[in-house]
């Protein structure tokens, strides 16, 4: 039996189709998941994403924990400042990829998946979670309002203060108030981050405010989209899934994250951090590239890559029709090292081979197509 | 918990979710139901049959391919193609907006009218529906 979120009454009451996904019940879409597409990328979208796991850690074991954990280092975050990356096993292999927030001298949040929160805790339990505070923040309900127009609908929704300090927070960073003022009020968590490729926030509320939050959004023209949208808007974004692009068979290196990963300062032993610099040494067997169908036709996870000739290259790890493109567009692990962008390939749908050109994510960004030359009209 | 979405009473209906309307000049409409547009979610892109073609009964003639998936769609009865709905390669939305009208997608010449009998009427099109929505274990609700 799926849980529901916080917002559940008001994905019902806005005749969402829902779907179990790990555990949750959350919405697929509400009628047309083109169009909450469409409405992200040209306005702004609000999605439900209170399924995602957040854990505070606090004191002074938090930060030499988090970076013995984390492949990403969070002693250069200054408090408010976000940082992507990855959590790795001894291997390199990613257990889950993650945003790490510094919030004070000693206070640190992730925001890590969903589909991998057991195994997240069992593995941070096993390196010395134990050995800091910590709490899950099952009390919050999170909400991405993502695109070009979401930065303003939120400005006008929050009071004098809390709104210029909005105005002034710059990518990747967050505040904190315990009283937002303006229409809803009450605590607040606003970072500007996300998963769509364009501007925009994820805020943190109590769970009780949630359904308040999200009414004063969507009343001030912010329009409802589920999974499927936040799905096509991420591969468009050239933004892995946990689980599909990468898992714990596969490194940051393998997986197109290697910026992720912080090198510096050499003695800082992170775990896997031994595996990445041998196969950095030795060169990765296999990378990350981007797919863009020719034809008709929508490549799907798993489908297998081949060159002109035939020989196999790789396989697609997510893909999809990308409505701001108009073609399908995937993300495909394939032998290292990668053909260049614009080289012609060949992807095998339902049996048959369609052409296809390599093209370097992002696919879409700032809400423009961005396609190697040589690539057909969409 | 599932819905069956509009199930029109003049229509006949396959197990695998296809519609048949019967033309007064002896051919047949066919399109996908309302419930298996919902299923599939927006559609993308559509691959037709050539007309002339001569379909068996239950052959894969066509493709109609969503954001979630490709499916299949097979003839419900044998017959020749002998009109498709072009408008679909440009439009694909339409089987979406409309399962029953502009969202068509081929017209047949029976081979054997005696096939027709074959198909399902309305009720046990919904009964169907009910019945695979309890054995897929309802994976999805409508709201």
């Amino acid at each position: 039996m799926s849980r529901g979120t916080p917002l559940l009454p008001c994905h019902r009451r806005a005749g969402a189709r829902l779907v179990d996904f790990h555990g949750w019940l959350l919405p697929l879409h509400y009628g047309s998941q083109l169009e909450e597409h469409h409405r992200v990328r040209r306005a702004a979208g609000l999605f439900d994403v209170s399924h995602m796991t957040v854990l505070d850690l606090e004191g002074p074991g938090a930060e030499p924990f988090l970076r013995h954990l984390l492949a990403l280092d969070v002693a250069p975050l200054a408090p408010g400042q976000a940082r992507y990356g990855c959590m790795l096993n001894p291997r390199g292999g990613v257990i889950d990829d993650l945003i790490a927030y510094r919030l004070g001298p000693a206070r640190f949040r992730l925001v890590l998946n969903a589909a991998t929160r057991e195994r997240d805790l069992a593995w941070m339990r096993e390196q010395g979670l134990a050995r800091t505070a910590w709490r899950e923040r099952e009390d919050l309900a999170m909400l991405a309002l993502q695109g070009p127009e979401a930065r303003a609908l939120l400005h006008g929704l929050l009071g004098p203060e809390a709104r210029e300090a909005a105005e002034a927070l710059a990518p990747f960073h967050a505040l904190e108030r315990e009283e937002a003022g303006g229409a809803v009020g009450g605590p607040l968590f606003l970072a500007r981050t996300g998963y769509t490729g364009e501007d925009g926030y994820e805020l943190l509320v109590p769970a009780q405010a949630a359904p308040r939050w999200w009414e004063a959004l969507v009343a001030a023209g912010a329009t409802p989209a589920g999974l499927g949208a936040r799905d096509t808007l991420r591969l468009e974004a050239g933004l892995n899934l946990q689980g599909a692009d990468m898992d714990e068979t596969v490194t940051p290196l393998e997986a197109g994250l290697g910026w992720t990963v912080a090198w510096e300062p050499a003695g800082r032993a992170f775990v896997g951090r031994e595996a990445l610099e041998a196969q950095r040494r030795a060169g990765v067997p296999r990378a990350r590239t981007g797919l863009v169908l020719e034809g008709r036709g929508v490549m799907r996870a798993g489908a297998e890559v081949l060159d002109e000739a035939g020989r196999s290259l790789g396989t697609v790890t997510s893909g999809g029709f990308g409505p701001t493109v108009g073609r399908s567009v995937a993300l495909a692990r394939v032998a290292a090292p990668t053909p260049p962008p614009g080289a012609r390939v060949q992807v095998l749908l339902r049996g048959r081979p369609h052409p296809a050109r390599i093209a370097r994510p992002p696919f879409v960004r700032g809400g423009r197509v961005r396609l190697p030359s040589g690539s057909a009209d969409g | 918990m599932s819905t069956t979405g509009e199930i029109p009473e003049e229509l006949r209906y396959s197990r695998t979710h296809e519609w048949v309307r019967q033309e007064e000049d002896g051919t047949v409409t066919v399109g996908i139901t309302d419930h298996a547009q919902t299923q599939l979610g927006d559609l993308v892109y559509v691959e037709l049959p050539e007309a002339g073609r001569v379909l068996e009964a239950g052959e894969a003639c066509a493709v109609v391919e969503s954001v979630k998936a490709a499916s299949d769609v097979y003839a419900p009865v044998g017959g020749e193609v002998v009109e498709v709905n072009e408008e679909l390669a440009e439009a694909p939305e339409r089987i979406n907006e409309d399962p029953y009208g502009a969202g068509w997608l081929l017209r047949l010449r029976p081979s054997d009218p005696a096939e027709l009998e074959g198909l399902l009427d309305g009720a046990a099109y919904a009964a169907l529906i009910q019945e695979e929505a309890r054995e897929g274990g309802a994976g999805t609700e409508e709201a």
